[in-house]
């Protein structure tokens, strides 16, 4: 998965850390690169290991064994840790973590101190203006809302123009619908200003739609790195399938691109043979009313039926189990009625 | 790191002293010393006299604490702020009053016209420390009492059990931690005091040691005192985390709890009251009246030019030990608080068993450590400080503690991301969160220090006066008149000392 990138600007090789020698290794043997200007998501459930990634490298943990290199850099690795101070990485963290005791605009400057005072205050309205917070600047934290106190973090991180910046699942203090539209907002902000960014978090709907490359981990190790349609499309593990919205993983019988499961006969996305796992996410399935001639004594019945406006999640009992159905709202069965699935794309072979 | 080893050191070497020069005199001579009849008179005396207290704090703070949490008596806040009055005035200050009290020669004798008898030895003892202690009982059971969910006592009535059945299978049971807390402070504090035995003179361990010490120099008869003294306190330490263990009774479930159920009182509201103002005039009224009265009788000039510069010596010394222990208290309840582990718990331990060690015994410890090891610093101000500091280090780090709790280590993590190599990045983020807890703490420990009577009484430099070391020896004589003018400036601070405290208690609740 890895690749060879010319204009690599953040390695990390083998990461591995334990917090307790008796322990398990909360990271495990993890390796990604991050591209100039790419924003790069580490996807995966609390507790994979995910925020102790973001902070090894921030520099507020040491490593156990493996690297980090900035620019061609090592920054941290078993002998060396060069301080947080030192590194140049912007974090954005999770609860914000903004000084309670100083205003927005001296919150904003905080990293500033080297400049002087003019091309200083020349920086920080450059930042107040790209985040839009010029009307706010001699607020207090707590005067401010959750996503203006996000913007100030953001602010705050940005404002020394580091090499790239680490986002601590920054949009999970926020309510779904500023969630949406804060995350938009830091993109684009993000892109205008062609700062990398690796982000982390749990929320794949997030990952999918903010970043440029996903790396998908759990328990400590990396199952898949890609771009979102990559890891959405083709996940490589049946974690991966599952972890990234709905699917149906099917046990079957392989021979070159076909495999046989409870659906039938399927085509599958790359040549296999034996006992085999698939994944087909339920819009990639269809439903038929079942005919004596399309039935071949595979059909099954609406389990239940659930109704969402634009398309509908249909339950089918199969012979043996059910699977899921995605359709659009042209379709409407009820529960009891009997059915054949079609698959419109080949399904995915999961290694095991 | 260096702080705390201070702290260690200063705190346990000298206490290791205490038994090196208690070990010199050989096993004859020791045991001479420890198995001698006096020890077990002054063993009764200690133990009675921590026992009465103990007793008559409870019965006064038992019923304080329900009458102001579960009945419907009118004015509860009122009552609860003069029922936590009386720490503001020092147990050797209500000797004082009281001695100044009764007898014929009284403030009641001379004011009132009735001649009462004076207060002295046990029953004296036991009064002054009583009426200044008994607020710590009652601060304890008042907020276990708070604490406790009403939905529990309902589901007992429910089950049929009575009112007076509740009470004691349900409401006590689930006061014992409030309780045991309270005994422990009031306990340690018996145990501690010197100034109220004295001027009572009651021979418990440690105006045994004050005379043994000041009076014919027997130094080791003087150490093995302290270290009887010391395994007092030790066994006391130790009971209370045995009875402790695992007795913490929380709330189980979620929800808010709903209202305490409340108990009328109807025509009992009135002896209610009286006793409340009973106490109130014991407490308040008497000390009070009697120090004002004195007071009335020594003005004039000369009192006056003696008071400033007293007060000018106390705040020298107090005021350096003041920042000193706020410079020890931040790096320890920082590591405390952001690194957690045997070590730094056993630093915190330490710097809390300073404070529960009985100050006369740290002060001989003190002072046979500087002999040993630096005379140099012998009756120096800088011992003194230092005494200070590691005594009341434990006041201190409470606030410092408690702001730390508050500032997120995301904060300081923010500053070393932006740059600020790691002092810096604590200075600038940290440290001015830290500010209010810093002052507050630094606060308590100066005031502290203003009353502080038996440290300052052995490590004190020749010549060196306190407000607590005039109204102790002026009352020591029976010059009434003379001691009043400092017991009323230490009782002005007492009070902004209690203000203090108060205040940040109620502003968190």
């Amino acid at each position: 998965m890895e690749q060879n990138m010319s204009n690599c600007l953040l390695r990390v090789h083998g990461l591995t850390k334990q917090f307790s020698p008796a322990g398990e290794k909360v990271v495990n043997d993890v390796s990604f690169s991050v591209a100039q200007n790419e924003i790069f998501a580490i996807l995966g459930p609390s507790g994979c290991g995910k925020t102790t990634t973001l902070r090894i490298m921030a520099g507020f943990e040491r490593v156990d064994s493996g690297s980090v290199e900035l620019k061609n850099r090592v920054i941290e690795c078993q002998h060396t840790s060069i301080s947080a101070d030192k590194r140049g990485i912007g974090f954005v963290f999770q609860e914000y973590a903004l000084f309670p005791h100083l205003d927005v605009r001296q919150n904003v400057g905080f990293g500033l101190n080297k400049l002087e005072s003019k091309e200083r205050n020349k920086r920080i309205d450059e930042m107040l203006e790209l985040t839009g917070l010029g009307a706010f600047s001699h607020r207090k934290p707590h005067e401010l809302s959750g996503g203006q106190q996000q913007r100030v973090a953001l602010a705050r991180a940005l404002a020394p123009m580091p090499q790239i910046i680490f986002l601590d699942e920054p949009f999970s203090n926020l309510d779904a619908v500023m969630r949406q539209t804060t995350r938009n907002e830091i993109r684009t902000i993000l892109k205008k200003a062609g700062i990398s960014a690796v982000l982390v978090t749990h929320d794949q709907e997030e990952a999918l739609s903010f970043a440029d490359r996903i790396a998908v981990m759990n328990s400590g190790r990396i199952e898949q790195i890609g771009t979102p349609e990559e890891v959405y499309y083709t996940p490589r593990t049946e974690f991966v399938a599952l972890f990234l919205g709905r699917t149906n993983v099917l046990k079957a019988r392989a021979q070159g691109m076909e495999a046989y499961t409870d659906l039938g006969e399927l085509m599958i996305n790359r040549p296999a043979s034996g006992e085999i796992k698939l994944s087909i996410r339920p819009e990639h399935l269809t439903l038929e009313r079942a005919t004596e001639r399309n039935c071949n004594g595979l059909c099954g019945t609406i389990l239940t039926r659930e109704f969402k406006g634009h398309d509908i999640t249909y339950r089918v009992k199969l012979r043996n189990g059910e699977c899921l159905v995605h359709t659009d709202n042209r379709m409407p069965f009820t529960s009891g009625d009997s059915v054949v699935v079609k698959p419109l794309e080949p399904a995915v072979v999961l290694e095991v | 790191m260096i702080p705390a080893l201070l702290v260690a050191t200063g705190v346990l070497i000298p206490l290791l002293y205490l038994a090196i020069r208690a070990a010199e005199a050989d096993w004859a001579v020791s045991a001479d010393l420890i198995f001698r009849y006096r020890n077990l008179i002054l063993l009764k005396n200690t133990v009675m006299l921590t026992a009465g207290v103990l007793i008559t704090t409870t019965l006064i703070a038992a019923p304080l604490a329900w009458l102001t949490v579960r009945t419907d008596i009118a004015g509860k806040k009122v009552l609860t702020l003069l029922s936590v009055l009386p720490l503001a005035i020092p147990g050797y200050i209500l000797a004082y009053a009281l001695l100044g009290f009764g007898g014929a020669n009284g403030t009641a004798s001379l004011l009132l016209g009735i001649e009462i008898p004076r207060l002295s030895g046990f029953w004296g003892s036991l009064v002054a420390i009583s009426l200044y202690t008994y607020p710590y009982m009652y601060l304890n059971l008042r907020s276990g009492l708070l604490g406790l969910d009403p939905s529990v006592e309902e589901a007992a009535r429910s089950l049929g059990m009575s009112s007076a059945g509740v009470y004691r299978r349900i409401v006590l049971p689930q006061l014992r931690p409030a309780f045991l807390a309270g005994v422990l402070i009031i306990g340690l504090y018996v145990l501690g005091d010197f100034g109220a035995v004295s001027l009572m003179r009651f021979e418990t361990f440690s105006y045994a040691l004050f005379l043994q010490y000041s009076a014919s120099y027997d130094r080791i008869y003087a150490a093995w005192l302290a270290l009887m003294l010391l395994s007092i306190t030790a066994t006391i330490l130790f009971a209370e985390y045995r009875l402790l263990r695992g007795k913490l009774f929380h709330r189980a479930g979620t929800g808010t709890a709903r209202n305490i159920r409340i108990s009328k009182l109807r025509w009992k509201v009135y002896p209610a009251y009286a006793g409340v103002a009973l106490l109130m005039f014991c407490a308040i009224v008497i000390p009070v009246g009697t120090i004002l009265y004195w007071m009335g009788r020594s003005l004039d000039s000369s009192i006056w030019n003696g008071l400033t510069n007293v007060l000018a010596m106390s705040v020298s010394a107090s005021a350096p030990a003041a920042i000193l222990t706020a410079m020890l208290a931040v790096p320890l309840a920082y590591i405390s608080v952001r690194f957690p582990s045997p070590v730094s718990r056993g630093l915190e331990r330490i710097a809390y068993f300073g404070y529960a060690t009985p100050p006369l015994a740290l002060a001989l410890a003190f002072v046979f450590f500087s002999l040993n090891s630096f005379p140099i610093l012998y009756q120096t101000m800088t011992l003194l400080v230092l005494a200070y500091s590691l005594h009341f280090l434990a006041e201190a780090i409470g606030p410092v503690r408690s702001a730390l709790y508050q500032a997120s280590p995301r904060i300081e993590e923010a500053a070393r991301s932006l740059g600020h190599p790691p002092f810096q990045a604590f200075l600038n983020s940290t440290f001015p969160l830290l500010k209010n807890g810093i002052i507050a703490g630094a606060a308590l420990v100066f005031l502290s220090c203003m009353k502080e009577l038996p440290i300052t009484f052995l490590l004190s430099p020749v010549g060196f006066e306190t407000l607590a070391l005039n109204v102790w020896s002026f009352s020591n004589e029976a010059m009434f008149a003379e001691a009043a003018p400092f017991a009323l400036t230490i009782l002005i601070f007492s009070s902004i000392f209690m203000g203090i405290l108060f205040s940040r208690e109620w502003s968190r609740t």
